[in-house]
């Protein structure tokens, strides 16, 4: 069995770790001013928020890259209404599937 | 005792939430990593080396995408250059989460580091937030029983049985990651600030991602939206790192 890719893997890990852990294991996090900490604290929904735009915004139907609305955007409005609605994002989730599956079965997405 | 009472409850029910959002997440995990399996497969990768690489690089859109460099006949370092860019995002999740995993044990931060995925960021980040403290089984719930166990176990089953199985975006699953993680933003919003942030996040995304490429426009979203958001005065009151 062919093993060649695991030291790919193994430098793929090397080169996405520091990204990944230098933040967290740097010394003094809690001595940074407080604009910076509450810069940190709006991380948070603005990267999600910007992986969900470009998700169903830029990234169409297989992968082709360019501006789209469809029924996976209004797929995800609908699951950020019920989230926000009803407290359960496993139900916006379920709705959101449903929505886009049925969509993809008639042929209208 | 009495007084620990309240916040025992606030921590299980915070806890039931980020279990209950984990599993939409982990059946989104599981059924990408059939696919990445499949892909692994076809591209020639033993099981080995498709597990390895989930184990290892542990990173979604750089494993699908180093599938294509593969094939592609990429030479191993402009792979891992790209690895690098592609994965540049993870700097702003560590640094957000560092405020509130300071506390943690510098051995058990380093494991946390190698664990941290867009899902675990949103799931934990989320459940800190609601708690206003950390809970570092909380982050272990995000980062393993969400994610990384359901990866690894659906990338063997995807390189072992892969053929068998149909795409996900038949069944609509293709919409759960980003769904998820719109969802999840919603949960961080607590004043003025962060809906700035957020909406700016996810415009300045799109625009820069149509611009430029879909990777680029996530972390100048990430990166921009904030500075967005710290322009608003801030108004209403919000859980933040302890202090």
């Amino acid at each position: 069995m062919s093993t060649e890719f695991v030291v790919l893997a193994v430098l793929m890990g090397a080169v996405t770790y520091p990204s990944r852990a230098l933040p967290l294991l740097a010394p003094g996090i809690e001595r940074l001013p407080a604009p910076v900490l509450t810069y940190l604290r709006l991380v948070g929904p603005a990267v999600l928020a910007a992986i969900g735009a470009v998700n169903v915004l830029v990234v169409g139907p297989g992968g082709r890259i360019g501006f789209h609305v469809g029924i996976e955007a209004a797929a995800v409005v609908a699951c950020l209404v019920l989230t926000l609605w009803r407290g359960s994002l496993l139900l916006g989730l379920a709705v959101a599937v449903v929505a886009v599956a049925v969509a993809r079965a008639l042929g209208v997405a | 005792m009495r007084q620990d009472l309240p916040a025992l409850t606030q921590l299980q029910q915070s806890r039931r939430r980020l279990i209950v959002d984990g599993i939409g997440i982990g059946l989104s995990a599981a059924a990408f990593g059939l696919v990445y399996g499949l892909a692994a497969q076809r591209a020639g990768l033993s099981p080995i080396e498709a597990v390895a690489m989930s184990v290892i690089v542990f990173a979604g859109a750089a494993q699908f995408a180093a599938i294509g460099y593969i094939l592609g006949g990429l030479a191993w370092p402009v792979i891992l250059v790209l690895t690098a860019l592609l994965n540049a995002r993870h700097l702003l999740y560590s640094a957000a989460l560092a405020p509130w995993l300071r506390d943690v044990p510098p051995p058990r931060r380093a494991v946390m580091g190698h664990l941290l995925t867009d899902e675990a960021f949103a799931l934990s980040i989320a459940h800190f937030t609601r708690l206003g403290r950390t809970d570092e089984r909380g982050y272990w719930i995000a980062a393993v029983g969400a994610t990384f166990i359901p990866w690894n176990l659906a990338t063997l089953a995807g390189v072992l049985i892969g053929s068998e199985i149909p795409s996900p975006e038949r069944f609509g699953l293709d919409i759960v990651f980003p769904a998820a993680m719109v969802g999840l933003a919603a949960g961080l919003i607590t004043g003025r600030r962060e809906i700035v942030a957020a909406i700016a996040g996810a415009v300045l995304g799109v625009g820069v991602g149509l611009l430029v490429a879909p990777s680029v426009g996530i972390v100048a979203g990430g990166v921009l939206g904030p500075a967005v958001g710290l322009a608003v005065p801030e108004r209403a009151a919000r859980n933040e790192p302890p202090g």
